[in-house]
């Protein structure tokens, strides 16, 4: 097949890619814009295989269909909630497909330049694949999901930077395949990877996500430059400035520069400062006079209504109360989960309609005129002490202000402090009732006293 | 030359990156970064070109490949299924005058 062909049909593929990605940015047209985004993928690969070059057809049909059929069972098993760790899963192995790319393209080139590019590819394929093994292994609760410090952290970490770019330049002086210096180059890639995501908790994966995201799509395009491969190049500078973008989101979601993200170890120490008070615990039956009494109510979920499952009792209750005339409304916070647009996913699952879902923004100017705000498993996001306590390590963020609403419910196990390790003065309100328990079972009871 | 094409493509494609995704709304989030990680699987023509070239090149370029090959395609197929899925759910208010029967 004629090179120039192809290259047209790279073309093409870019262009259904960037369209793709365009569509994306509306929920009316963003499945859509995914299908165009997946027929430019189906096109480029298609016109690949056709390539001179492509002689053993054996081992590219075996990789093919042992690939497609853990993508089709991954894609269609996994439980929505579980979401933040199969992007991950997904994202890791893209990186790790970057790497070994890389890599094979020093069997036809050792050129200077190629192993620069090869370089490059290599460290920041790695560090994607294993960074997402392990922001993987958080999400999914095999590995702690609090931040993990050890002593001389930054001191290994500096050492280890210092191996990589000295083998780096050992390895660019004389490239090749099976240089010694490659392999190092891998395993250094692999483990600062692993070194950096352990000491990053829970409550920062979204942070860590956006960023491995785009840092699997800078590892396409350098292995896009390491082949000379126009196509890789550009859908992988695409994939990694769309992923540069969230990270920003993601961070000024949390008052909260990048690097504090990545190497402050933040909610490992407990804050110093306690609120003290007495909180007002509130029966299902009380809570319900009260929500029956309400003209508005807007919910405001947290990672805890996904631990709880909670999504589906959620919609329930919604809709009792709409069809009882009142307003109801949901407040999502741009980090409220473990990935940018967590709840909106769980709430859309439960039949949600997203044009309820209201940004931070959106609601914060109304919530002083809404009756109750049912606050369910979130924490940090709601804490006032991000606007008044200076001192509080939390200061500055933007919250959703529940403390506004006549009444606040929120639903909790109990009076611990989030994430964050900051104590919630919202818990110890006047106008804040706290409503123990499951998040799941509360909302059911609350269900059932409607119905009788 | 061609390092300066290279260069001037890598440059404006993340020009074009930024603008296409700091219009979407966050409700998108989710799907969006799925989708954008499904595109950036698109090293698998690369890993097709590496697994492919043939039995001249050693064995370890044909079994690096092949794992490329793997990798690059639960990427994709995972990623585009698992986004289109997730925006399935994705429904707007009903509206009565809207309804399909």
């Amino acid at each position: 097949m004629n090179p120039l062909f192809i290259n047209a049909v790279y073309v093409v593929a870019a262009i259904l890619f960037i369209l793709g990605l365009k569509l994306l940015s509306k929920p009316k047209t963003a499945r859509k814009g995914n299908f165009l985004s997946a027929l430019g993928m189906l096109i480029a690969v298609l016109v690949t295989l056709l390539s001179n070059e492509i002689v053993a057809w054996s081992t590219i049909g075996i990789g093919i269909a042992i690939g497609t059929l853990i993508g089709v069972f991954a894609s269609r098993l996994v439980a929505l909630t579980a979401m933040p760790q199969l992007v991950a899963v997904f994202n890791g192995l893209g990186g790790g497909a970057s790497l070994l790319v890389a890599w094979v393209a020093l069997f036809g080139s050792t050129d200077r330049l190629v192993a620069v590019a090869v370089v490059l590819s290599v460290v920041i394929g790695g560090i994607t694949f294993s960074g997402s093994s392990i922001a993987w292994g958080k999400l999914s609760a095999i590995l702690a999901s609090k931040p993990m410090l050890f002593w001389g952290q930054k001191f290994i970490n500096a050492v280890m930077l210092l191996g990589l770019i000295t083998c780096a330049v050992l390895f660019t002086l004389d490239p090749s395949p099976t240089s010694p210096f490659l392999y190092a180059i891998v395993g250094i890639a692999l483990l600062l990877g692993i070194l950096t995501v352990l000491p990053i908790g829970g409550a920062d994966m979204p942070v860590v996500i956006s960023l491995l995201n785009s840092y699997s799509g800078l590892a396409a395009c350098a292995a896009g430059l390491a082949i000379n491969n126009v196509i890789l190049i550009v859908s992988g500078a695409l994939v990694g400035a769309a992923g540069i973008i969230l990270t920003n989101i993601m961070c000024k979601a949390m008052n909260r520069s990048l690097a504090n993200v990545l190497f402050s170890g933040f909610g490992a120490q407990k804050a110093t400062t306690k609120v003290v008070g007495s909180a007002n615990p509130i029966t299902p039956e009380d809570a319900y006079l009260i929500l029956e009494a309400a003209n508005s109510v807007t919910f405001v979920p947290g990672y805890g209504m996904a631990v709880a499952q909670a999504q589906h009792v959620v919609h329930e209750l919604a809709t009792i109360l709409e069809l009882r005339g009142t307003d109801v409304t949901y407040a999502i916070h741009p980090v409220a989960g473990r990935m940018p647009g967590h709840m909106n996913v769980l709430l859309a699952e439960a039949n949600v309609p997203y044009d309820q879902l209201l940004e931070m923004d959106v609601i914060n100017p109304k919530l002083s005129s809404i009756d109750v705000a049912v606050v369910i498993g979130a924490n940090d996001v709601v804490n006032p002490a991000a606007r008044e306590d200076e001192t509080s390590p939390i200061y500055g963020m933007p919250i959703i202000n529940v403390h506004d609403a006549r009444t606040v419910f929120v639903l909790k196990r109990s009076l611990a402090s989030g994430f964050s390790g900051v104590d919630n003065s919202l818990f110890f309100n006047v106008n804040t009732r706290m409503l123990f328990g499951d998040a799941k079972q509360s909302i059911s009871a609350l269900i059932s006293e409607f119905k009788n | 030359m061609e390092i300066v094409l290279f260069a001037l493509i890598l440059a404006l494609a993340i020009f074009l990156g930024f603008e296409l995704i700091s219009k979407v709304p966050a409700t998108l989030h989710t799907p969006l970064m799925s989708g954008a990680n499904a595109i950036s699987g698109i090293t698998l023509v690369g890993a097709l070109l590496a697994a492919g070239t043939g039995p001249a090149s050693a064995d370890l370029a044909t079994w690096l490949g092949t794992a490329a090959v793997i990798f690059a395609t639960v990427n994709v197929v995972g990623g585009y299924l698992v986004t289109d899925r997730m925006l399935g759910l994705f429904k707007q208010r009903d509206k009565p005058n809207e309804t399909n029967d």
